[in-house]
């Protein structure tokens, strides 16, 4: 019964949250972008545009979701159906935070305990290729069907060097369960470097980080690489015939995607959890010092107004206090087991999730067939060529 | 609008089963990359186009005809409305064949002032352009980045006429207005920064290697096919010809500045980019010269009876008002004869042949205009390229809908 209970409870918290966590994460990306670019981005709707998703959501629901005539209609209904779950299953595999004691129950964060984790995720993510490829095909669209057939080429081609990628820090891990993945990584070599795949021994693994992420970049289709819905030539690629929350739900399975692509990177190369440096020299207070700054910093913009704008004088003081009261909760000691690993795998991802962004508003995008050649005569060997170090060196070390 | 010869040229091919069919796609008249109303039709064999037909005529406006309806001067207005990013350019290009015809001498500040403002126009063109070139490649922030300084051109635009995209700032005789209080610190202290904000641009681009990939080695034709398809400016310059009419047929006293021609010699979409933004430098030089040596003197020409008369000379003098009074009821008549002068803008030679047959309205007025000339390069530089490449291409030519069909 109990078992039942709390994960519900998880599987409720783990659903809100990340859907929030998507909502959201298109407002940073808005924001980030917009300050590249050197404006404001969204301002208007709540305190700094952050009521924007609510509104998003609002509007993508209340909008009529048409079906064309001219689709199949079984087909066109399902695409951003399974793009949905798919891209919002991954989750459950990732741990978050090491297991504690909530009224005598041993619980930690993440949903299950798979011991197939990585395997699991590279089959889901596998599969989500289907909801782009069907959605495309059923629009019976030109520009559709043209973004969906780049989009199965290229997340099939960069499956290859993701997975390669994976494998090579398995090696020296030797184990697919992702808890024990990111218990691996825990320590710090010479009191101070900490033991994350990337960098620990025997091979430090920041080839493999690389080639992951570049091809996570792939196969979210994110820029350089957003081939499928590369505006200026697809219009809007597979997704073009779809409105309201089917539209929204293709919008809401990438942004998944990319956070479950960040967080398994942090799992598998940034050791999850683990502080970037020993608790003995202070790491356990980096979140008391940045929400502490945070709200010292938002009450004093909130007293020396640049710009007096009407939200703004009920917002810096609402959210600095607020900053400012979850700091000292970091340094109660019945949180803190849970809080202060939470913090670092948050800030791990939320950090992979920037650079997502910041890329974005940097690189131009790729040509269809650079891309493939990029896939396969460039990261692939790379890929082999590491999980074949790698493998030479565990073997011969013995680990 | 719609031919449906077009379409059926077009129709594919029923093929044998088991071969290839190929696929019909019509790009436009709404599409995100043809900068306003363009249809391309094209046939591609998976990614390759086989077929490109480009079908023009959705944003024609008449402007044509509708100039032999107006005063000569009211044209003016209509110049700005075909080629909006290069508005200055067109004024110049129809009021310099009136003038001809009209025998009028231009005082030398009028001169250096079209001069100043051409050359921002140009630099604000470039800018556009390379912005909506960059976002059509996925570079989203140049984009932005270019739009900061053509939103400061249209401010100094602004400034000069009151008007910031259909400046009519140029007139037959002159410029339309008195150069407003503070326009010299104005003009300085945007052209003192802008250096570094193409530097801007170029960090983003120039040794970005995706960026490279995709336009070096693309879009390229030799520069014998472009002179045959009528093509000039840019794309010109960047196959290796210094064809500039500022430098080989000097307008509005051109030849008192010192400027160069930037030539490149690969013909293709990365040189196009690099000519352009070499020649937003140059413009920059030109910028900086006109705002040292600005020559003290009217603005407009002494002839009263093509140029509006001062308000003060109005309320002193009977002829100025009755000078007034024609002008603005009837008109200036031009004596008979036809006209043409060739302009550089920032697409290319823009020149308007206009015909007088002594009246207060043109005879005719006839366009010769660069983005219609540019377009011709469209079909070969889109047949046996991918698709991706044909955007790079189409960004590359430079051309502005309201420019091909005036």
């Amino acid at each position: 019964m109990d078992f039942y209970l709390i994960t519900l409870v998880k599987m409720a918290l783990t659903a809100i949250v990340l859907l929030t966590c998507c909502a959201y994460a298109v407002w940073v990306e808005r924001k980030v972008l917009a300050h590249i670019q050197l404006r404001p981005g969204p301002y208007f709707v709540g305190p700094h545009g952050l009521l924007q998703p609510l509104a998003d959501l609002i509007k993508l629901l209340t909008k009529e979701g048409i079906v064309p005539s001219h689709v199949n209609p079984f087909f066109y209904l399902i695409a951003p159906f399974l793009a949905v779950t798919l891209g919002l299953t991954s989750i459950v595999v990732i741990p978050f935070t090491p297991p504690f004691e909530v009224l005598g129950h041993q619980v930690a964060l993440g949903l299950t305990d798979l011991n197939i984790g990585v395997l699991f995720i590279l089959a889901i993510s596998g599969l989500g290729v289907y909801g782009i490829a069907i959605g495309g095909w059923a629009s019976n669209n030109k520009y559709s069907l043209m973004g969906s057939l780049r989009s199965s080429a290229q997340m099939v081609s960069y499956e290859l060097p993701l997975a390669l990628a994976i494998a090579a820090p398995l090696l020296s891990i030797n184990s697919l369960n992702f808890r024990q993945i990111v218990n691996a990584q825990e320590g710090f070599a010479f009191g101070i470097i900490p033991h994350w795949s990337i960098f620990a021994g025997p091979v430090p693994q920041i080839l493999s980080f690389l080639i992951f992420i570049t091809a996570a970049f792939a196969e979210t289709n994110r820029v350089p690489f957003d081939l499928p819905e590369a505006e200026s030539e697809l219009v809007a690629g597979f997704h073009t015939e779809y409105s309201s929350m089917m539209f929204a739900s293709f919008f809401m399975a990438e942004y998944a995607n990319i956070i479950t692509i960040c967080c398994v990177a942090t799992a598998l190369f940034l050791g999850g959890w683990h502080p970037l440096w020993p608790s003995a020299y202070g790491s356990d207070l980096v979140p008391v010092v940045l929400l502490a700054g945070a709200g010292l910093m938002l009450l004093f913009h909130a007293v020396h107004a640049a710009r007096r704008r009407t939200w703004d004088r009920f917002s810096f003081p609402v959210f600095g206090l607020l900053f400012l009261g979850l700091a000292p909760l970091f340094l109660i000691p019945v949180l803190k087991p849970v809080l202060i690993p939470f913090f670092w795998f948050v800030a791990k991802a939320g950090f992979l999730v920037f650079v997502f962004i910041w890329i974005r508003g940097t690189l131009p995008r790729f040509r269809y067939d650079q891309l493939m050649r990029f896939a396969w005569t460039f990261l692939f060997p790379l890929a082999v060529a590491n999980l074949l170090v790698t493998g030479l060196v565990v073997a011969l070390t013995g680990n | 609008m719609s031919d449906p010869g077009l379409t059926a040229q077009l129709e594919p091919v029923e093929t044998a089963p088991g071969s290839t069919r190929k696929m019909v796609l019509n790009m436009g008249p709404q599409h995100p990359s043809t900068h306003g109303v363009l249809r391309i039709l094209l046939e591609l064999d998976g990614e390759i186009i086989t077929k490109a037909q480009p079908d023009i005529g959705f944003l024609h406006t008449g402007i044509e005809k509708q100039a032999e309806a107006l005063g000569w001067q009211q044209v003016v207005t209509l110049t700005d409305r075909m080629d909006y990013l290069a508005n200055l350019s067109n004024n110049l290009a129809y009021v310099l064949p009136v003038e001809r015809l009209l025998g009028l001498e231009i005082p030398a500040k009028a001169q250096w002032l079209r001069v100043l403002l051409c050359e921002l126009s140009r630099i604000n063109s470039h800018a556009v352009w390379l912005g909506t070139h960059a976002l059509d490649l996925g570079a989203m922030t140049v984009f932005f980045y270019c739009f900061r300084e053509r939103e400061d051109i249209l401010r100094l635009f602004e400034m000069f006429s009151g008007q910031r995209l259909m400046t009519s700032y140029i007139r037959i005789g002159g410029v339309a207005l008195e150069p407003p209080r503070g326009w010299h610190a104005a003009i300085s202290k945007f052209a003192s920064g802008l250096s570094d904000k193409i530097d801007e641009y170029e960090d983003l681009l120039t040794k970005n290697p995706i960026f490279l990939q995709r336009t070096q080695g693309v879009g390229h034709l030799s520069l014998e096919r472009l002179l045959d398809l009528g093509v000039t400016g840019p794309m010109i310059r960047a196959a290796g010809l210094a064809w500039d009419i500022r430098k080989s047929e000097p307008y509005s006293s051109y030849e008192k500045f010192d400027f160069d021609i930037p030539t490149c010699t690969e013909s293709d979409v990365f040189s196009r980019f690099r000519v352009r933004v070499d020649e937003m430098r140059q413009s920059l030089r030109i910028v900086n010269q006109a705002l040292e040596g600005m020559p003290e003197g009217p603005w407009k020409a002494d002839a009263p009876k093509v140029v509006l008369p001062d308000r003060e000379k109005m309320k002193t003098q009977m002829e100025a008002l009755i000078y007034h009074f024609k002008i603005v009821t009837e008109g200036f008549r031009v004596p008979a004869g036809d006209a043409y002068v060739p302009v550089e803008s920032p697409r290319g030679e823009i020149g308007f042949f206009v015909a007088s047959d002594g009246t207060s309205k043109p005879l005719r007025v006839f366009m010769r205009t660069p983005s219609f000339g540019n377009l011709q390069s469209l079909t070969p530089l889109f047949e046996g390229r991918l698709i991706a490449d044909s955007i790079a291409s189409l960004g590359s030519m430079d051309f502005v809908l309201g420019d091909v069909d005036r």
